[in-house]
């Protein structure tokens, strides 16, 4: 069991308040992302949760349990780090029974659990390496068994990926929801990358100066952003704003519309602008579109074969259906 | 061109090292060298360099009128039991410092490195007067607690700098994996500081294996070491150069030797931080 609550905490260091006041509800079994860009206080959220750090005020219950004043060690939480703080000095065996031995197990169900949970991450034929010999994605497995064998109530990983290269992360990103998908434990991940967010959560929790900016799935988040920071933060490329007349134009102070909701065209559509740089990726070409005397640039995202050059005079439909509409305080109309 | 420069370079360089390694070691050999001379030798002018007839009456002279296994077993407690009561005081202490720092923390390691800037002389008198209350004076407990105290803020410092090099997310993991304070920092810290606290150890033990001016002052026949050994033989009776070389190279062999064999955790230990 893993239901995780906060309620009313807040964090200060000296003086400076880097979590206001503030509630979240993570229901046992679901797969959190705290998402936002870096020192918006999603680490030193996650480190609350954790006990590493204190609350200044406020409660944190796990399973209506008050975990506020109980040391990391007694929360039954398990956590994998950024750089995987696997400990030098052990072999990956060592380094994943650490845990069990600290409870005091059993040794012979030590040596079941550490070679279940070995099997599990592909890790029986490393058990007796130090982590030293191991690459960055065997770490990061090694991180991973390490929590895992516990069997704790929750999971809080703080930016386990960034460490790695792209080509990897991809590959760990699906083998941790599937860990999540067969374990079906809480889970809380912290990340400035929104497309791990995306692909990875039952929940987002968007972060601002230590503001909740909006908490919802991944395509609440994408279809119906609470505001102007949402809009730009959910979603790659991220979305256009235009202001001014256009904006007007649908009684709104800006409004907000995805590079993949503009139609381009070489004749006909409302706006036009002229090309600039244009991103081919094969399946996609991202145009960066200027001169629209709209925005300064306006981003279109068109199939892989559409092919524009540089300097070419377009034309640009936006779909009016999926249009995000922003009052002046970056609020969303509905 | 540039090449040539370089070896020429290398080469003035190398010759400096050697000269002035040379240097600082010339007293170390000018005492081995003397204790293998007659006493007339010793002091003859000009002095005589390697052509002199070696001999080993000076040791033999030496260990029959001093026990040479006693001192040097009261300079193995006195030296090894400091060092290790230290550390064990002072591990706890880096701990706090490096990974729960306050405020003060730079104010309390000054604070304990001045303790370092009085001159000993100074508090000679108390501690004399507490050792006689105490019944200490001439113990080996009483020197051991002496020169652990004395050597107590270097070993603190020292640690301090290493365990600084430790990330305190390692430690963060060992509290999320349910360790205890005592058990992070016996199965997680220690082990990983290993190499600082092997450096910390040695250049402490030399460090007491030589200090001259408490183990004179608070010893007389029982608890000497081999400082007060070495300064029996430059007393009333005049000065005998080769008897007094003998004894200080029987001194300093087990500490010299000893830092032959570990010089490299030495040099690490002395430029730990240094450079990255």
């Amino acid at each position: 069991m893993g239901r995780i609550t906060l309620d009313k905490v807040t964090k200060s260091f000296g003086a400076v308040e880097v979590i206001p006041p503030l509630d979240l509800t993570i229901e046992d079994g679901e797969f959190a992302v705290f998402v936002g860009p870096s020192g918006c206080g999603k680490s030193t959220l996650l480190r609350l949760i954790a006990g590493l750090e204190d609350v200044s005020s406020g409660q944190i219950r796990i399973d209506s349990q008050d975990a506020t004043a109980v040391p990391p060690a007694k929360r039954g939480l398990a956590m994998v780090f950024q750089s995987y703080a696997l400990y030098p000095h052990m072999s990956v065996r060592k380094n994943i029974a650490f845990p069990l031995k600290m409870a005091k197990m059993d040794p012979a169900e030590i040596t079941r659990r550490v070679e279940a949970a070995a099997s599990v991450l592909n890790l029986t034929d490393y058990l007796d390496r130090r982590p030293g010999q191991l690459s960055g994605g065997q770490r990061q497995r090694v991180a991973i068994g390490r929590s895992i064998v516990r069997e704790p109530a929750a999971f809080l990983f703080d930016e386990p990926l960034s460490n790695l290269d792209a080509a990897l992360r991809v590959g760990m990103r699906l083998e941790i929801s599937e860990l999540h998908k067969r374990l079906a434990t809480t889970m809380i991940y912290v990340t400035h990358d929104q497309v791990e967010a995306m692909t990875m959560a039952d929940k987002i929790v968007v972060l601002q100066a230590g503001v909740i900016e909006q908490v919802g799935s991944p395509l609440e988040l994408y279809r119906t952003p609470r505001n102007k920071f949402v809009a730009g933060f959910i979603g790659s490329p991220t979305m256009n704003f235009i202001e001014g007349p256009e904006a007007a134009k649908y009684n709104a102070h800006t409004v907000g519309i995805r590079p993949e909701h503009i139609d381009v065209s070489e004749t006909e559509g409302p706006w036009s602008g002229v090309v600039g740089v244009s991103e081919h990726l094969g399946s996609d070409t991202f145009f960066h579109i200027h001169e629209t005397g709209l925005a300064e640039t306006i981003t279109v995202r068109a199939g892989g074969e559409v092919g524009f050059n540089h300097g070419d005079r377009i034309h640009l439909t936006p779909r009016e259906d999926v249009m995000h509409r922003f009052d002046a305080e970056g609020l969303r109309i509905e | 061109m540039a090449r040539s420069v370089t070896t020429r370079r290398k080469t003035i360089n190398t010759a400096l090292a050697w000269a002035i390694g040379l240097l600082i070691f010339f007293p170390i050999l000018w005492t081995i060298l003397t204790s293998f001379k007659t006493e007339g030798q010793a002091i003859s002018d000009p002095p005589v360099f390697l052509f002199f007839d070696w001999t080993l009456e000076n040791y033999a002279i030496v260990q029959e009128r001093s026990n040479y296994a006693r001192f040097l077993w009261n300079s193995i407690i006195i030296a090894g039991g400091s060092t290790l009561l230290g550390v064990i005081i002072a591990v706890p202490a880096a701990w706090s410092m490096a990974f729960v720092p306050s405020k003060r923390t730079k104010d309390i390691l000054l604070w304990m490195l001045s303790t370092k800037m009085l001159p000993a002389v100074g508090v000679l008198y108390p501690i004399y007067l507490i050792f006689i209350r105490m019944g200490l004076l001439d113990t080996r407990v009483g020197l051991v607690i002496v020169l652990m105290l004395i050597n107590l803020p270097i070993i603190v410092w020292m640690l301090y700098t290493y365990f600084r090099e430790i990330p305190g997310e390692i430690l963060e993991a060992a509290r999320m994996d349910g360790a205890t304070l005592k058990e992070e920092i016996l199965y997680v810290l220690t082990p990983m500081a290993v190499p600082g606290i092997a450096s910390t150890l040695l250049l402490n033990f030399i460090l007491a294996w030589n200090e001259a001016f408490w183990t004179l002052n608070l010893t007389a026949a029982k608890a000497g070491p081999l400082t007060a050994f070495i300064a029996s033989y430059s007393s009333p009776e005049g000065l005998f150069y080769a008897k007094l070389s003998a004894a200080s190279t029987m001194a300093i062999a087990p500490i010299l030797i000893l830092g032959w064999f570990s010089q490299k955790q030495l040099v690490r230990g002395l430029t730990f931080g240094a450079v990255k």
